[in-house]
């Protein structure tokens, strides 16, 4: 049994799913609602010591026809004791685009998930200091939103178009 | 030996040189061009390149950067410019002394180059006035070399402001 069907299996309240991404990382999909417990647990259960956030990002799947809701929020966690590494996405809906944050968890998610609520406008309850941390406060918009026209001009300075 | 007009001296018999002030200043100004190079992206290898000892801008009294804006008579803006940045290349512009001059170094600069999106600003010129644009993508030596003889020419030409 593979570590993310194992995870399954232990935490199957709060784990949609157990797959593999490309390249064969295992991969489980987690509910929004219990991320922060989920992983909280995966970091201190002694099974699978969780102690560090690789990275976290998310993902527009406006096109995607099987995708039932619009975004994802993909975390990259890796076990340095363990030496094994696990990808955890979490299915986000476009009306009610906030969840919960991790920076309580691993403080290192705190500029990942400014990064997240500044290009996709996924807000994170709980975070400390949720402000844009790449684009300038006066921007409009969430530039690598599907929809958000990659050309579009809102400069600071300059013409408006 | 020019004409010497009928009661005129011939200046050059005894060792001088004639000239304008204007022409003066100039001379002197091309020559001792202090840059402030506002290095921020890929076109800095270039800049490092054309201004180490192999093309070396020290041949055209370019070769003394100044890291304040204050001590400067050339910006050079070299890179990208992105709209966050464009507020504080305003402001070391306007903190430069009069007289200033300002080089675009690179497409990013001149017009944003390949960048067509909604971070990079399409060319410095709608911020701040541009004297010589070097295009190229980073542009050679040669070219910025180049540039700088023609921003040189420019000086030269120019009414100087004392
Ligand atoms: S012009 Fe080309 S080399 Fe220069 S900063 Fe832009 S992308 Fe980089």
């Amino acid at each position: 049994m593979n570590l993310a069907e194992k995870i399954k299996q232990k935490y199957s309240s709060m784990v949609l799913e157990a797959t593999a991404i490309a390249g064969g990382d295992p991969t489980i999909v987690a509910k929004k609602e219990t991320i922060k417990n989920l992983m909280t647990a995966l970091r201190d259960d002694v099974d699978f010591q969780f102690n560090v956030l690789m990275d976290l990002f998310g993902v527009d799947y406006l096109f995607w026809e099987e995708k039932e809701k619009r975004f994802e929020v993909v975390y990259n966690i890796y076990s340095i004791s363990k030496k094994h590494r696990l990808f955890v996405k979490v299915p986000v809906k476009e009306t009610d685009a906030a969840l919960d944050s991790v920076t309580d968890v691993w403080p290192a998610a705190n500029w990942f998930e400014r990064e997240v609520w500044d290009m996709f406008g996924i807000r994170f309850n709980g975070h400390p200091n949720l402000k844009r941390i790449l684009m300038y406060e006066e921007f409009k918009g969430h530039p690598l939103r599907k929809d958000y026209p990659y050309n579009k001009r809102q400069p600071l300075i300059g013409p408006m178009h | 030996m020019g004409a010497v007009a009928e009661g005129g001296v011939n200046l050059e018999k005894f060792g001088f040189m004639t000239t304008k002030l204007n022409d003066a200043i100039g001379w002197a100004r091309k020559f001792s061009i202090f840059q402030y190079p506002f290095v921020t992206a890929c076109c800095g290898m270039e800049y490092m390149a054309t201004a180490c000892a192999h093309y070396d801008v020290d041949r055209f009294g370019a070769g003394f950067p100044r890291f304040s804006p204050r001590q400067a008579d050339v910006l050079f803006v070299v890179g990208t410019i992105s709209q966050k940045m464009a507020p504080v290349l305003k402001k070391i512009y306007d903190q430069m002394c009069e007289p200033k001059w300002v080089v675009a170094f690179g497409v990013c600069t001149c017009t944003g180059g390949f960048y067509d999106n909604y971070a990079t600003v399409m060319g410095i010129d709608h911020i701040i006035p541009v004297d010589v644009y070097i295009p190229g993508c980073p542009p050679r030596p040669e070219n910025v070399l180049d540039g700088l003889m023609k921003l040189q020419d420019k000086i030269q030409n120019q009414k100087q402001e004392v």
